[in-house]
């Protein structure tokens, strides 16, 4: 293949060689690159060590989600929102499903039964999430073991997962109006075998990893995010409450069955330096995990006891035949593992497509406070803060 | 918040969720500060930005801004319609900085300019391509850098 330098001018740099000092550098960090999580590139202005200013570039992995879902209906769409967040497919497909019901009036119709399901896979999806968080960070900074112990624990999960939808990570399971097909005989056992099993698991992760010395050397009082700033960014998720602010959509909104369930909301202490620092949002996900466990637990009691199977029991009873909602706005948003998801609908009230579909990804987001928090630090924390913010590139660039 | 609202009269649609006021382009900054900086709203949180194209029978486009308040629990839109040619409209990110990478979204997949925005460059597609996608007459290039850009079945093999 040749030079070809017309290909430069399609993802140019911002900086330009030009108008630097002396002593700076320009440094290429991705698009494929180990650290940046998937496909993002970041330009660094360095000198030396010092990471002066961070551009980073984004859209390597755009699908154009927002395009397909113009002209694919309503019900269609759920494959894609899959593919946003590929790690934790089930908590994107309830936001999703949510806003639709929410369009055509069923929300409150839904069987409690169909509800605790979803909170409960959505739960499970979300240790998942988490899982990837920590063991990817732990690779990031080098440490090799916790990944593994990490992946061996999710495929647990996974194949849960597999067992209930068919597939390990996209799974189109949650269904506009229900889901695709109950629980399948003696899952509810087995998830609670799950549980058992990794909540141990979690204490040995805590101390394998999070409360190890070099782990700590090497997060603690680095990427500090303020709460002031973490706001005005838009930070939303473990991000926000690891800067010290108990804020959590399941509790503030209170959507699907949360209000029923006991959990705490975990929030940055700044155990370890200040508050709002790489290692606080390690921790805060740890602690999530174990509420996460709890909910599953709460769940699964709710599952075999007050709402248990029943022969007649259809969870795709109220799924619509036809998905046509009222001319309308509607902006729903949901506790991703991430963050907030958003979706904002427009429905012209003529067709069974949305006229607009904007997802408001957590990931792109907190991705932008990037740049605000890493300036001045070292090359390797700036690895160490882009791991923190544990972004998908699925939802970055949708 | 009815109180600033009815300042400047206006009255949230029926239709929406959650309430949603239009405003005109010119007290946009002045509504969106207002809503920021007041005790009583302090909404400071911007959840995301909408730019839609509302298709060239209507030859209007639309930014939607969500707003949130944390500690009111309170949550609004703020609708500004423009003209489809050469939509302009001034920037947020002074008040909130993650109108930022919205705002560039929007100009990237729709071709709405935001003046006195910082960086306004396209964040989602290449520099160089052509068009702005999630207009609804948009009609793609046909090459890029020498690419076929419309998916093309690959022919069977002819000698078998």
């Amino acid at each position: 293949m040749s030079y070809r330098p017309d290909l430069l001018v399609s993802e140019p740099n911002k900086l330009t060689v030009g108008e630097l000092r002396t002593e700076e550098m320009i440094l290429n960090l991705g698009p494929q690159h180990p650290s940046t999580h998937g496909v993002l590139r970041l330009e660094l202005l360095t000198d030396g060590e010092i990471v002066k200013d961070v551009v980073p570039h984004i859209g390597y992995l755009h699908r154009c989600f927002e395009k397909h879902a113009e002209s694919l209906p309503y019900n269609q769409v759920i494959p894609f929102v899959d593919r946003m967040d590929y790690v934790a497919a089930m908590n994107s497909e309830h936001a999703y499903a949510m806003g639709v019901e929410k369009m055509l009036g069923i929300s409150d119709q839904l069987p409690k039964r169909v509800e605790y399901i979803r909170v409960t896979v959505a739960e499970l999806n979300r240790i998942a999430s988490h899982l990837i968080a920590l063991g990817t960070y732990g690779l990031d900074l080098g440490a090799f073991t916790p990944f593994f112990w990490i992946m061996r624990d999710r495929e647990h999960i996974l194949r849960l997962l597999e067992w209930a939808s068919g597939a390990r990570m996209l799974y189109n399971y949650i269904w506009i109006g229900g889901l695709y097909y109950d629980l399948p005989v003696g899952f509810e056992e087995r998830c609670r075998e799950f549980v058992h099993y990794f909540r141990p698991k979690l204490k040995e992760l805590e101390n394998l990893l999070i409360n190890n010395k070099i782990f700590i050397d090497r997060t603690a009082r680095v990427g500090v995010l303020p709460l002031d700033l973490a706001i005005n960014c838009g930070v939303t998720g473990p991000m926000l409450r690891a800067s010290g602010l108990r804020f959590d959509l399941r509790r503030v909104d209170g959507y699907s069955v949360y209000p029923e369930l006991a959990f705490e909301v975990p929030v940055g202490e700044g155990k370890m330096g200040s508050v709002g620092d790489c290692w606080d949002r390690a921790w805060v996900r740890l602690r999530e995990m174990e509420e996460s466990l709890r909910i599953v637990d709460q769940c699964l009691a709710a599952l075999l006891g007050e709402h248990k199977r029943t022969r007649d029991f259809d969870p795709q009873a109220l799924v619509p035949k036809k998905i046509r909602p009222k001319a309308q706005d509607l902006y729903v948003r949901a506790e991703n593992p991430k963050g907030e998801l958003g979706f904002f609908f427009r429905a012209d009230g003529k067709s069974d497509v949305p006229f607009r579909c904007k997802a408001r990804a957590c990931s792109f987001v907190n991705l932008s406070v990037l740049p605000h928090i890493s300036r001045g630090v070292l090359l390797a924390d700036l690895i160490a803060i882009l791991g923190s913010i544990d972004i998908v590139l699925g939802e970055v660039d949708r | 918040m009815n109180a600033v609202l009815e300042k400047y009269q206006l009255s949230p649609e029926s239709s929406a969720y959650p309430p949603t006021v239009r405003v005109d382009s010119q007290n946009l900054i002045l509504l969106l500060t207002e809503l920021r900086e007041n005790p009583a709203t302090y909404f400071d949180m911007l959840s995301c930005v909408t730019g839609i194209d509302n298709g060239p029978e209507a030859n209007t486009m639309e930014v939607i801004y969500h707003l949130y308040s944390i500690p009111f629990h309170q949550s609004l839109a703020v609708k500004v319609v423009l003209p489809r040619e050469n939509p302009e409209i001034e920037s947020v990110c002074h008040l909130w900085k993650t109108a930022e990478w919205h705002e560039r979204e929007a100009y990237d997949l729709l071709g709405i300019r935001f003046k006195n925005h910082p960086d306004l460059r396209r964040i989602l597609l290449p520099a160089d391509w052509v068009g702005h996608p999630l207009r609804k007459d948009y009609q793609h290039q046909e090459y890029y850098h020498g690419v076929h850009v419309a998916y093309q079945a690959p022919q069977p093999p002819s000698d078998r």
